[in-house]
């Protein structure tokens, strides 16, 4: 039996998704924090942690007016929030404070007032990788697949299908970007980025941003919304260079992210009522469903084709729509977290009925690090 | 596929490194061999990842390897002329490096996973020589 010490009692995105160019990406970060402790029926001045990615937790805080008493930067690319709620946890718990917040916000399609990021040429990507014409993640990210595909039996078809399943989520959802249903054969026609992958198995390019606010679990019925109480999690790194990875065919990150987030929840992979993987693109589902354990070697293609994660499947998967179809704006954990948020609370609009325990997954850079989260309806398990 | 070598992003080597880039240059793909545990990897470092020891050795590959993945780009890149391949190659030595593939179509049809391939120097500009690869067997 494992019993939460944290729950989640504030969740939020942005007013807007999609295009916001009437907002810097600090606003962004503030537009979901307010939203957040509006949810939470909190303001400000309650809180006294704050994590972040993508800005400083000093700009954040200090945009917002908040004197913080701990905060965490953590910055390992787009599940850097999973890692900020797993840390929220261990600082929450200890005492090193009691109210934290945990923003995004990502001006990815307008760019007003974002940071760029590149490679210097005296970094080990800049020496080693970047010379071959690599265009970031639509290039990178995508670069193990055809040996994934080969090592494991699965096809192209089956890789595509990822995208049409997601659409299904999608059409279930007001605020998704994409909702017009697709098919295998139109994901493979549709305009070649990087072979084997096409638009439609790229995510989408989107501005957002979203927050969380975490209290000690014994506080958490005292807020006006269901607690979803963070029941365990796991996080770890791989590497910062694609070329680098131990086995294109298996991330090692989300191995040992996956396994220490059932492990310190107690739960088994049949308990599992809804599932979210960060998914960049199309394959990052049919990695995480193997390497979490989900399915075994060679069978997520299969499974996710044949619908077992569709609308009235057995493992409901990515249930906004993904980045494929939801949103994307560049580092995509906090949608992931927001939709397990919803499911768990019963407010999600593709609503998947009774989920007591959600599994949120992440990724970081390309494949180079993950976070893996458990939320449950209840503190006891 | 032709690469204009005035748009290669050139690598900038770091004390750590320069004996990789010194030896494109000579013609050699310089790994490096842990004297201890005797693990040969890549990127270069001054110790071996594997066993934390710092006194290792230069060991020069025999520049042999298989097509271990890859993507063809169709978005345009400036020192490209069309889609090219990015790949990740694997060393004999059993090292992976990302790498273009030279002398070759760039399509799925002729880019087949595991085929041979050897490496193939070729120098950008500023002193630099890059490590591309080749089909092993392919005319020069």
């Amino acid at each position: 039996m494992s019993a939460a010490k944290v729950a989640i009692v504030g969740a939020a995105e942005t007013t807007a998704l999609g295009r916001i160019p009437q907002m810097s990406q600090i606003q962004l970060h503030a537009d979901a924090a307010l939203n957040a402790l509006a949810d939470a029926g909190l303001t400000l001045k309650d809180i006294d942690g704050v994590a972040t990615a993508g800005e400083s937790p000093t700009a954040v805080a200090h945009y917002l007016g908040i004197a913080p008493n701990w905060v965490d930067g953590t910055a390992v690319g787009g599940c850097s929030f999973m890692l900020h709620v797993r840390h929220a946890v261990a600082a929450i718990e200890s005492g090193l404070c009691q109210c934290v917040l945990i923003t995004h916000g990502e001006s990815g399609r307008s760019n007003v007032g974002r940071a760029g990021w590149a490679s210097s040429p005296g970094s080990l990507s800049g020496q080693f990788e970047s010379p071959f014409g690599g265009m970031g993640p639509t290039t990178l990210f995508t670069l193990p697949v055809l040996r994934f595909l080969k090592d494991t039996g699965t096809t192209l078809e089956q890789l595509a299908s990822v995208a049409v399943i997601q659409r299904q989520w999608a059409a279930l959802n007001p605020r998704a970007t994409l909702k017009e249903p697709t098919s295998v054969e139109a994901v493979l026609e549709d305009r070649m980025i990087a072979y084997p992958f096409t638009k439609s198995q790229c995510c989408l390019v989107t501005d957002g941003g979203g927050a969380l606010i975490l209290v000690a679990a014994e506080r958490a019925k005292d807020f006006p919304q269901s607690p979803v109480y963070i029941l365990g999690s796991g996080e770890s790194t791989e590497t910062p260079m694609i070329s680098q990875m131990q086995d294109l065919t298996r991330s090692r990150a989300f191995q040992m992210a996956g396994a220490r987030a059932f492990e310190t929840a107690g739960i088994q992979h049949s308990d599992v009522d809804h599932l979210m993987i960060y998914d960049a693109f199309a394959h990052l589902p049919l990695y995480g469903l193997e390497d979490l354990g989900f399915c075994g070697r060679g069978e997520a293609g299969a499974f996710i084709a044949s619908g077992q994660t569709a609308p009235g499947g057995i493992l409901p998967l990515n249930t906004n729509g993904g980045g494929l179809s939801y949103m994307h704006s560049g580092m995509y954990g906090m949608y992931a977290l927001q939709e397990s948020v919803r499911q768990v609370r019963g407010t999600a609009a593709a609503k998947v009925a009774g989920v007591e325990i959600s599994v949120c997954h992440g990724v970081g850079g390309m494949f180079g690090a993950s976070g893996t989260v458990v939320m449950s309806a209840s503190k006891v398990r | 596929m032709k690469i204009d070598f005035e748009q290669v992003t050139v690598p900038v080597p770091t004390p750590e490194t320069a004996h990789f880039w010194s030896g494109c240059v000579a013609g050699e793909l310089r790994l490096q061999q842990c004297d201890d545990c005797s693990r040969v990897y890549f990127p270069p470092r001054p110790f071996c990842p594997d066993c934390g020891q710092r006194a290792v050795s230069i060991l020069c590959g025999s520049g042999k390897a298989r097509l271990l993945s890859y993507v063809i780009n169709h978005r345009p890149h400036p020192a490209f002329d069309g889609p090219y391949a990015i790949a990740v190659v694997e060393l004999e030595e059993g090292v992976t490096m990302m790498a273009n593939i030279l002398n070759v179509p760039q399509t799925p049809e002729a880019l087949i996973l595991d085929m041979p391939l050897k490496v193939a120097f070729r120098p950008i500009r500023q002193g630099i020589v890059l490590p591309y690869f080749e089909p092993d067997g392919a005319d020069l």
